[in-house]
Formats: C-alpha cells, structure tokens, sequence
C-alpha cells in the first residue's frame, strides 16, 4: 500500500476527530477529540518518513516529538477539565456560559 | 516468461496490504465509535482500540520505535490518565444527557470538507516516492534525537517540566492551601 492510502486514513481521522471537537457537548470527550487528530497527523508524518526518506529521520523524530508534546497537553487539559467539573458539577460544555454573562 | 507473470497478476493482494486494510479499519471504525458512542466509557476504550490499530500501522511502515513509543505513551500512559479522569467526574450512566451539540451539521460539513480537501490535494500531488516503505531504524533516530535534533529535544523536556507543575497546580483543591496558610 502506497503513500497515498496512509494519507487518506490520516485524513479521514483528522476530519473524524475535528468533528468530535465541535459535535460533542462532553469536555473530556473534546480532549480524546483532539487526541485523534494529534494521531492523524502523527500518521501522515511516519507516512512520509517511509515513503520520502531523508539521512536524518525528520518524519519519525517529529513524530515523537507530537506525542510529548500531546502527552503534556493532554495532563495541562485534563487538570483544567477536573478542575471545571469540580467547581461546576457539570462536563457539558454548553453550561460553561457564565462568562458571556 | 509473460505467462508466468500475467498469472501472477491477480495475486497482488499480498500480506501488508491486507494488513493494512485491517488495521485502516480499526483506525476508522473507532474513531467513528469515539465519536458517536453515548457513554464516554465506551468512547475511551474506542479510542484504545483506535490508538493500537495505529501502533500497527507504525510498525507496518517500518518504524518500530515510534510503534513501541505509541503503545506507552498512548495505549499506556494518555489512556489510563483518560479513563481516570472520566471515572473521576461522572456520576454513572445513568440518565447520560445527550451527547451531541446542536452544531452537529455544521461540524459534519467542516469535517467532511477537511477530508475533501486534504484527500484532493492528495490526489492533485505529484508525489515522489520510494516505491517501497523505507523503515526508520532505531539507531538512526537515535542520532537524530541527539544530534541535529538536540534543540528541540532539550526544549520538549522543559515543556513536560512545565506541564508537570501547571497539572499540579490546577488540580490541587482550593481548601488545602487555605488550610496549609
């Protein structure tokens, strides 16, 4: 299978989690959201490192870097999330209107 | 000599390209189920199903060590610190509200206009590719890691440092620092 079926299924996911980032009323179902789109791009940088090599592995090496990366978001999010819900009761994000007041 | 070739033409379906039809669709179907399940539990445990089905394709394309690097950090690590925090803050699943938000159309549409775009300037571009996957070895990240890529490197462990005390600091209860004063 060629570069381009890898980048479909990346795109594909890519548009799957956008649209659980806007659909979706949970706040930490928004997060895994956002998750699934850190993959798809991760997908589509391995993708191209096997199917256009470089000496320096910048596709793999970059890939890596995104999951840190997520990994620290991912700890930053959720501690904001829980924090919300403790004050709030509530993970719908559409109760979380009170500053448009 | 052409004979022999011609019958194999119909076999070309060899083994990765069946694999990779498997695990697409494990990656597809559950991020389509993370997204549509009503009870978040069952959203986390797709997107589990999701990460792994990843963690093949990383393998699949030669590249072992970001493979090894997903089932850690996202299998092991993200999952667990999602599954914890979802047991954390709902109630049960009993009465769930429901899950989607009235912007489903236009979030449909958005999405469905990513995947166009993207999958159109796919198609436009004149890709110059190897013609088989070139794996990624791990001594050659490795140097990379430590070499040309030492900057960003050093610069992604002050990050977590960060994180680290930002997560402790939003999750530490108001009351105990007024009981600590």
């Amino acid at each position: 299978m060629g570069l381009e079926g890898y980048l479909f299924v990346s795109a594909i996911l890519f548009g799957i989690g956008a649209f659980g980032f806007m659909a979706r009323r949970n706040a930490i179902l928004m997060l895994i959201s956002i998750e699934l789109m850190f993959n798809a791009v991760n997908l589509s940088l391995i993708a191209f490192n096997a199917f256009l090599p470089d000496e320096s592995n910048a596709g793999a090496v970059f890939a890596l870097m995104v999951m840190a990366v997520a990994a620290a978001e991912v700890t930053v999010g959720l501690a904001l999330v829980i924090a919300i819900i403790r004050t709030r009761q509530t993970a719908e994000v559409d109760q979380y209107a009170d500053l448009k007041e | 000599m052409s004979a022999r070739i011609l019958s194999r033409e119909p076999s070309t379906l060899d083994i990765s390209s069946v694999l990779f039809f498997l695990l697409a669709f494990g990656v597809v179907g559950a991020g389509i189920a993370v997204v549509t399940l009503r009870n978040i539990i069952h959203s986390a445990v797709a997107m589990m199903i999701c990460f792994g089905s990843l963690a093949g394709m990383y393998a699949l394309l030669g590249a072992p060590i970001v493979a090894a690097a997903q089932v850690l950090i996202y299998l092991g690590a993200i999952s667990v610190l999602i599954l914890f925090a979802i047991m954390l803050t709902q109630a049960g699943d009993a009465n769930l509200p429901a899950p989607f938000h009235r912007q489903v159309p236009i979030a449909a549409v958005v999405a469905l206009a990513i995947i166009g775009l993207v999958g159109w300037a796919v198609i436009q571009t004149d890709w110059d590719v190897v013609p088989q996957a070139v794996g990624a070895a791990v001594d050659a990240i490795a140097d990379a890691v430590f070499t040309t890529f030492a900057l960003p490197f050093e610069l992604i462990s002050m990050l977590i440092l960060v994180a680290i005390i930002g997560a402790i600091f939003l999750a530490r209860r108001p009351e105990e620092d007024e009981r600590a004063n």
